[in-house]
């Protein structure tokens, strides 16, 4: 997009933001009743919840049964009036059929299924407002979802993209900077182990350039991390609460 | 869950206290549970909103696009409503199992909404045969604790008064082509008038009573209910029997009556609530999922 000045010389973005910092984060947990497990968060305009099932019997064809582990199942979609222009359909296309790939193979990482053998824990995902960063709040708002189920993780798995403009990294890129066309990195981060359970890279990127880009990424994933975690610990401090604890 | 499978016993006990107008949760027949309503959820829609009854969870997104009029009414624009039985409700939901309800409830709603009586489609048109403005109206189900009609007609409602079309103004040239102008304030917008959009009260028959705002577990003890859509004044526009059983002629002029009452009563505490949202204006602030 020419003319656009994503980095002005201050070193500000375009919402004002620096280039590390990020969106706004606001999440909660047990949003729903009937689910066993629910989350819902916003980084910035971006809204997304979360729902989990499970574990529970397969479902369907019992070949699907995976004799030593669980089966994680995953579907991304997204409200046909959360993006600017009004989608045709919310899921079934193929971006949403990508991103449900990529969620469970996230999921999967995170996830100790080997507890859990011959059964299926069901992820829902369901974008309501987009505004970049849409697998990134996936993500986080799936993590609240699996620990509000109370399903056993190796460690929380929190996600942010990164951009690169200018010989600068920017952290948590929203829809201006995504639409404008640079290089971006989608990263989910295993926080205390450090370990990468997804890492995705579309266009192109000096080498040179990807250590500071993944840096930017993992130090907004450990910062997301921070928030999650102080939500986690408010939930359940409410709930000991409400149990009279 | 779009439905739970409950013993003959429970069913019984259900049926009894209905009979003493008595129900599980406290309630007399004719009483709803309570409704939370929330207008301007969803920041790039032209209008949305969130309605919460008991635990059935709906929000619905209005976009405004422009369109060509339909070649039978070219004077008016028009209404396309899209519901999405998301997997969130239920895993019975997932991929393509939710097309059917939606469908059923789409059409259902169309029929409702979609004519001059309710919205004033008239408003909707730029220029006849030309351009009119095409409300895409999407349902999305979050939660289903039963009454799904009564709580998605609310939602529709309470959207389509949130709902503000930019105003625009047709210019003509020499040549005698048509150009559209959009106005420059994003302040400067028509609202739709909400007075005659009618709200759906369902009635479900339980034993030889009817109740209003039927749980999953009490429609789960009826065979068959009575759908009214009802406006404001009390006048009945459309009506519809749902579900496997059937209804004799009495009961269903005795439901009617009923869904008349109580619908008049669901439009006064509704449009006071949507007014009061409105006199706070934009600094209200905005709890959405995070209440």
């Amino acid at each position: 997009m020419a003319g656009l000045e994503l980095l002005s010389d201050q070193g500000y973005r375009v919402d004002g933001r620096r280039a590390g910092e990020l969106r706004k984060i606001q999440a909660r947990m047990g949003v729903f009743a009937q689910a066993d497990g629910s989350a819902y968060i916003e980084q910035g305009n971006t809204k997304a919840l979360a729902v989990v099932y499970g574990p529970h019997e397969i479902r369907g064809s019992r070949s699907r049964a995976l004799p030593d582990r669980a089966l994680v199942n995953c579907q991304y979609s997204s409200a046909t009036f959360s993006t600017g222009e009004r989608k045709r359909r919310p899921h079934g296309d193929r971006k949403s059929c990508e991103m449900g790939l990529q969620l469970r193979q996230t999921f999967e990482a995170a996830i100790l299924t080997q507890l859990h053998p011959r059964s299926q824990i069901d992820i829902y995902v369901q974008v309501l407002q987009a505004d970049g960063g849409t697998y990134a709040a996936c993500v986080n708002a799936a993590t609240l979802a699996v620990l509000d189920a109370g399903i056993p993780m190796r460690d929380f798995v929190c996600a942010c993209s990164a951009g690169f403009v200018d010989g600068t990294a920017l952290a948590d890129l929203s829809h201006v900077e995504e639409a404008a066309g640079g290089p971006q990195l989608a990263l989910a981060l295993l926080p205390a182990s450090g370990q990468i359970a997804l890492l995705e890279m579309d266009a192109r990127l000096h080498e040179d350039h990807l250590e500071w880009v993944l840096e930017a990424a993992a130090q907004a994933a450990r910062d997301v991390h921070t928030l999650l975690d102080r939500v986690v610990r408010q939930h359940v401090h409410e709930a000991s609460i409400m149990l009279g604890d | 869950m779009a439905s739970v499978s409950l013993s003959e016993a429970e069913k019984v006990y259900i049926m009894h206290g209905v009979q003493e107008d008595l129900r599980v949760d406290g309630r007399g027949c004719e009483d709803y549970r309570c409704v939370e309503v929330e207008t301007d959820v969803v920041s790039n829609t032209s209008g949305s909103a969130r309605v919460r009854l008991g635990h059935t969870d709906i929000l619905v997104g209005v976009k405004a696009e422009m369109g060509t009029p339909r070649l039978e009414r070219p004077d008016e624009g028009y209404l396309e409503f899209f519901v999405d039985c998301s997997a969130n409700a239920t895993p019975e939901f997932e991929g393509r199992g939710g097309d059917d309800l939606g469908m059923e409830i789409a059409s259902t709603l169309c029929r409702i909404f979609n004519n001059r009586s309710s919205v004033d489609l008239k408003s909707l048109c730029i220029s006849p045969r030309e351009h009119c403005w095409v409300l895409y109206v999407d349902v999305l189900l979050l939660e289903c604790g039963g009454n799904l009609f009564d709580a998605i007609s609310i939602a529709v409602k309470a959207a389509l008064f949130n709902t503000r079309i930019p105003k625009v103004r047709v210019l003509e040239d020499e040549e005698g082509s048509e150009d559209i102008e959009l106005s420059d304030d994003p302040y400067d917008c028509m609202q739709l008038s909400v007075e005659n959009v009618p709200c759906i009260v369902t009635l479900c028959k339980i034993g030889c009573r009817h109740v209003v705002d039927a749980t999953l577990q009490e429609e789960a003890c009826s065979l068959a209910s009575l759908l009214v859509s009802v406006t404001s004044k009390g006048v009945v526009t459309c009506m519809r029997k749902v579900g496997k059983g059937s209804l004799d002629p009495e009961s269903i002029f005795e439901m009617m009556e009923t869904g008349k009452r109580v619908g008049k009563v669901l439009h006064t505490s509704l449009q006071d609530v949507l007014r009061k949202e409105e006199s706070l204006g934009p600094e209200r602030p905005k709890v959405g999922f995070l209440g």
